[in-house]
């Protein structure tokens, strides 16, 4: 039946849509951490941030390199910790003393 | 449009779950200012998705329904003089205190003395061939439309993941008039309490163990998935594939401690495979690497709601007798009380696995 055909992909980060095949092909040429998956792929770059692919990327990498996952995760955690518009961010940033503690002086 | 001119709070708590409840509940009532701050329209998390009764003792309400407590403690809440802002995703969080938000249409700016995170959990995935195809969702997706939404996303499930959510999400979808055709589960033996997995049975429901999900299939959406065999490596078993047909496949595989603003904020970080995997280094006052940053809840170790609620209420009181609003005797005393709760819940062989997980973790504080 032609719709077997279409789910032989094994889709791992389903924001950017980059299967198993594809991970595999970036941790073979190289990639072997979270971080370098992540940038050679688009993986972890979508709307949920790596919240769903992650976990198995890092699984992924434990098993091809022989070492527990925790040596993978977390990977980089960085702000902003969810997609903002970018006004957001300029408002936060123009916002006159935020975050400097010298203006309160 | 800038709603800047950032808002000074002594304590400021992310997330209104059970854990962010407790813990506003209690600075609140030590007179701390208090913050709290939800993503959602309503506070509660996910205990107003729970139409089941609580364990536990008369402090964690036991024998009530999870949404009557939610409604319960936010009551108390407001009673605190906790000011509530609904519908804000943090974003942010700076080594100074301050906090980021967005209600999508303004940017919020907070500052708070102290900072509590209760940010809860995630759902973990599983990749397969065809696990992106409409019908695919998880327990907690799933538990979303039938609890909240009063809405079956579809008819005849298959659910992977025999914990306690996916007992509990099973035998709710049976009570909305959904047909659950199997539980399947990778591990050799049910890993939720007997007392869930036997309300499934006695509906007669197979819990089939040492099973695995191998692919979902269908035109438009999922029609059909094949299980299989797994060998003591998880891995399938050649020859031993069967087909199911259903149209929804509910994934209950386990939930993530959600790090990202802990992570971003700089709180150190260490790993429990039992407690659910990365979370932040925290002591037995709930305080991470830094002192102003406390946890309470998933985000410090994936448990239940009754201790989420307590940690919470031991991150409250930490936080307000480091503002100097609580007697070192009050906390302590406090500390105590809440702590022997905390180890009543964390005991038998499910609980003292995650008790020996927690010590763990406070040795790394120290």
């Amino acid at each position: 039946m032609e719709e077997s055909c279409l789910n032989k992909e094994k889709i791992v980060c389903r924001c950017e849509e980059i299967t198993e095949e594809e991970i595999m092909a970036a941790i073979r040429g190289g990639a072997d951490t979270l971080d370098a998956v992540k940038k050679s792929t688009r993986s972890c770059m979508g709307f949920c941030q790596g919240r769903t692919c992650k976990r198995l990327i890092a699984s992924m990498l434990s098993s091809y390199f022989k070492r527990p996952i925790e040596d993978f995760l977390p990977g980089s955690l960085r702000l902003p910790i969810t997609p903002i518009r970018l006004s957001i961010l300029a408002d936060t940033a123009i916002s006159s003393d935020f975050g400097n503690e010298d203006a309160h002086a | 449009m800038s709603d800047s001119g950032e808002k000074s709070y002594d304590v400021i708590i992310v997330g209104a779950g059970p854990a962010g409840l407790g813990a506003a509940i209690e600075s609140g009532k030590a007179g701390a200012r208090t913050l709290l701050l939800d993503e959602n329209q309503k506070p509660g998390g996910q205990l107003f998705k729970q139409i089941h009764k609580f364990f536990g003792s008369k402090e964690h309400f036991a024998g009530m329904r999870g949404f009557l407590i939610g409604e319960k403690l936010l009551e108390e809440a407001v009673k605190h003089n906790v000011e509530f802002r609904l519908g804000a995703r943090v974003w942010g969080l700076y080594p100074d205190g301050c906090v980021t938000a967005t209600d999508e249409e303004n940017s919020l700016n907070f500052k708070g003395k102290k900072i509590i995170l209760a940010t809860g959990a995630s759902e973990n995935a599983l990749s397969f061939p065809g696990c992106t195809l409409p019908g695919v969702i998880t327990a907690g997706a799933a538990q979303t439309f039938v609890n909240v939404q009063h809405v079956l996303p579809g008819k005849d499930f298959v659910v992977v993941g025999s914990g306690n959510v996916g007992l509990i999400v099973t035998y709710q979808l049976l009570q909305a008039g959904a047909n659950v055709i199997k539980i399947i589960e990778a591990a050799p033996k049910i890993s939720g309490y007997g007392v869930h997995a036997a309300k499934i049975r006695r509906a007669g429901i197979q819990i089939l163990t040492g099973h695995t999900i191998i692919s979902a299939s269908g035109r438009d959406q999922v029609e059909r998935v094949i299980i299989a065999k797994v060998d003591e490596n998880f891995n399938p078993i050649e020859g031993t594939q069967q087909t199911i047909l259903c149209d929804t496949v509910a994934l209950a595989v386990g939930l993530s401690p959600r790090i990202e603003l802990a992570g971003a904020g700089g709180c150190e970080m260490t790993y429990s495979k039992t407690l659910g995997g990365v979370l932040p280094v925290h002591d037995d006052n709930m305080e991470t690497s830094f002192e102003h940053i406390l946890i309470a809840g998933d985000l410090s170790g994936i448990e239940e709601a009754s201790t989420a609620l307590d940690e919470g209420r031991l991150a409250g009181c930490r936080a307000a007798y480091r503002l100097g609003l609580m007697t070192l005797e009050d906390y302590t005393s406090k500390k105590v009380m809440i702590l022997n709760r905390l180890a009543e819940l964390r005991c038998g062989p499910f609980g003292n696995k995650r008790m020996l997980a927690k010590e763990e973790i406070w040795k790394k504080a120290v």
